[in-house]
């Protein structure tokens, strides 16, 4: 009785959201919220200077869409998935904003959009990791623009497979997101012939890696790969460098780090690590100029993070435009439509699923000797084609594409 | 003759004075209620639950903390014990109604906390401290390792189902007065346990507990059930608080979560029945309006800046201080 119910309201709902569609701006004022972590752990990578990056593009657009005002409100998501959701039902239901940008604990991002898909807005999620945002948890109404895990694994360990790395040590934070890159790393390194001889888990979080560094050390395989996040993997990258593990000839593959990151630990520390990245400032004349704008506002380098802000942005902004019309699904379908050509990425496509496919890079970390300043960190050592590095929609669960 | 006046005459005075004051109070109360009746046609509904929520939580460690002296360092393994056995409940099984998986919901947290409280309360002070926050981690690690939880990612698109399958409760207002009605009924519950007789021996064991002992009370058995109380409500807390978000998060068991409520109850004020509430109101919205602004970057500093000058100029809180404030300057 109550599923009829239900499955009645629904239905009656979907029905009344997609009749309320209109090609036509609301409020003549297209309303980004930018929802990010201020204050955190992740404050270097996305953060103020994500807000920066918004803003930029807002200015760079002309502040204004078809003679639509374009305004920017900004809260900080406390990582919580909880004061995150209350800032976006009440930005969705009482402030009408059209857009929310930034989004990167995973689990903020997966909660903000449930909403968003309950409200019909749009969401692009530039900073979050999980591959299941555009799998499992995917929805109509979010696009997710920069990275995630899929391409992580399988670019960085296909890759280092392919430049000779045979045999593999894994050292994985023994949780949900630790498993799972563990479990694509081995099945990448496996298909590509190589063989992982050894797996160690560590608690998460744990701060004093030595204990592993040294298995990882006596275990003798080529590669030792960090199948973890955040300070955890800058805590093992700062202990690998103690022991000397990259200089001793094992290849350090971290799997998920931020040019910020690099940058904390220094060439000194990281020098020698491959991992993969979705774009670098340094890679050719359209991304030097744009990062030495982004510099002059905030006095670092941008990450591939800020890059994927201004860039969605710019292209959220230009399907609003192309079709005069801020509803979630013209736009979304408009943005799909366009393959997206800039300084972030090249034929860029978004798929049905709501993932943006675009090259990735494998980058090396120089050696202070290479370093030329503080911020000239990687060495671009191969580009991956965005078709091999992310997740085929053959393998998808996302409701969108099984239903096709 | 005289002297038995006077007497009767004092007492007289003694009872008008506690009946006027019992008066002022009953006006308050009355005052504060038609206050939360009429908040939703002012601020955002799911503003005002997220306060409710929080200070039903923070009422429950002010029990414990105001009441009986016990500082428990775990209470966020209780609110996460509500807030994931509801979620589970509630996704995973469409016909129940929502009541029934908050009950369900506060029943794991009670029991729980039946377990924490026969190991912590063999221990004193900072030791019992420590006892609760050890095995609210190895809670938390349960959260982060268990296959139904979703990890890091926690769990999403909890529904909210309909309240005795009748009530709607995807409406936002109709979500508030049940929350508002659930707050009050643990508010209430917690007024009448610190009124009642077994409220004044957990009084006693709180300023003096060798006394207590030597009164003859077993004082190992109140101070089980006024943890196994505590934690029920602090499940309660949860429960509702998933359902009004529709997703429960590794946020609710970390141990930030148990420091954040010990910071809501102190500033509010211990051992006063409104301080909690207050406290949590106030910090509530302090990190909603500072995570909107562009002091953004300080909202932990602030907090912790405002901790240690209530520790150290207010410590009755600031309900307490007012109370004092009142009976200095009535009198």
């Amino acid at each position: 009785m109550t599923i009829t119910k239900k499955l009645l309201t629904s239905a009656v709902a979907s029905a009344l959201l997609v009749g309320g569609a209109q090609a036509e701006i609301s409020d003549n004022t297209v309303k980004i919220g930018y929802l990010a972590d201020m204050s955190g752990t992740y404050r270097d990578l996305a953060g103020p200077n994500g807000l920066t990056a918004l803003e930029m593009a807002v200015a760079d657009f002309g502040g204004k869409v078809n003679g639509a005002k374009i305004e920017i409100v900004s809260a900080d998501d406390r990582n919580s998935p909880d004061s995150s959701s209350s800032t976006v039902r009440r930005w969705v239901e009482n402030e009408d904003v059209d857009l929310v940008a930034g989004l990167v604990a995973s689990s903020v991002t997966i909660a903000v959009s449930n909403i968003l898909e309950e409200s019909n807005k749009l969401g692009i999620v530039s900073g979050s990791a999980a591959s299941s945002i555009t799998n499992e948890h995917c929805t109509p109404n979010h696009i997710h623009y920069v990275y995630d895990t899929y391409p992580l694994a399988n670019g960085t360990a296909s890759a280092v497979v392919k430049e000779g790395g045979k045999t593999w040590f894994i050292l994985t934070a023994d949780y949900a997101f630790g498993h799972a890159l563990e479990g694509d790393v081995t099945r990448v390194v496996e298909e590509n012939g190589g063989e992982v001889i050894q797996t160690v888990r560590h608690p998460f979080p744990t701060s004093d890696f030595s204990s592993f560094i040294l298995q990882a050390q006596s275990s003798g395989a080529d590669v030792v790969a960090l199948a973890n996040a955040g300070a955890d993997t800058t805590n093992a990258i700062t202990t690998a460098g103690e022991f000397g593990l990259t200089q001793s000839g094992q290849t350090l593959a971290a799997l998920l780090l931020f040019l910020t990151d690099v940058h904390a630990l220094g060439a000194q520390s990281a020098q020698g690590i491959q991992l993969t990245t979705g774009w670098y400032w340094d890679m050719n004349d359209e991304t030097r100029e744009w990062s030495d704008r982004f510099m002059e506002e905030t006095g670092v380098r941008p990450t591939m993070v800020h890059a994927g802000i201004y860039s969605s942005t710019i292209q959220y902004l230009n399907a609003v435009k192309a079709t005069g019309s801020d509803d979630s699904q013209t736009v979304r379908k408009q943005m799909m439509d366009t393959p997206i050509n800039d300084m972030f990425a090249k034929n860029g496509i978004i798929r049905e699923d709501g993932r943006m496919v675009h090259d990735m890079y494998l980058a090396e970390v120089k050696t202070p000797e290479e370093s030329k300043n503080e911020w000239d960190l990687y060495d671009i050592v191969r580009t991956i084609p965005g078709d091999e590095a992310y997740r085929p929609l053959s393998e998808s669960k996302c409701k969108l594409v099984t239903q096709n | 003759m005289a002297t038995t006046t006077t007497q009767t005459d004092i007492q007289q005075s003694i009872v008008r004075q506690q009946k006027s004051e019992q008066r002022k109070k009953q006006i308050l109360n009355l005052v504060l209620l038609a206050l939360l009746l009429l908040a939703p046609a002012v601020l955002y509904p799911v503003f005002l639950m997220k306060i409710l929520c929080f200070a039903l939580f923070a009422v429950a460690l002010n029990l414990l903390l105001g009441y009986t002296g016990l500082l428990s360092f775990g209470h966020a393994a209780f609110l996460a014990a509500g807030s994931y056995t509801t979620g589970y409940l509630l996704s995973s099984f469409p016909g129940l109604t929502t009541e029934m998986g908050i009950i369900v919901g506060t029943a794991t947290s009670l029991l729980l906390g039946l377990g924490f409280g026969l190991v912590a309360i063999r221990r004193q002070g900072i030791y019992f401290a420590m006892i609760t926050l050890a095995l609210a981690q190895l809670v938390y690690f349960f959260f982060v390792q268990a296959p139904f939880t979703g990890g890091e990612d926690g769990m999403h698109g909890v529904p909210r189902g309909h309240l005795f399958g009748l009530i709607d409760l995807s409406d936002n207002n109709a979500m508030y007065y049940f929350v508002l009605a659930v707050f009050l009924g643990g508010y209430l519950l917690v007024q009448r346990i610190v009124g009642s007789p077994f409220g004044q021996v957990l009084k006693a064991i709180k300023q003096n507990e060798p006394r207590a002992v030597s009164l003859g009370y077993n004082v190992d058995r109140y101070k089980l059930l006024a943890f196994v109380l505590s934690a029920g409500l602090a499940g309660l807390a949860g429960s509702v608080k998933t359902v009004v978000f529709q997703l429960a998060s590794l946020n609710d068991a970390h141990w930030h979560m148990s420091g954040e409520v010990i910071l809501m109850t102190l500033l509010g004020g211990t051992g006063t029945l409104l301080g909690p509430v207050v406290g949590a109101g106030f910090v509530v919205t302090l990190e909603y309006q500072l995570s909107q602004g562009p002091l953004g970057d300080w909202v932990d500093p602030i907090l912790g800046a405002i901790f240690v000058l209530t520790v150290m100029a207010f410590r009755s809180g600031i309900v307490g201080e007012i109370q004092n404030f009142m009976r200095k300057n009535m009198s």
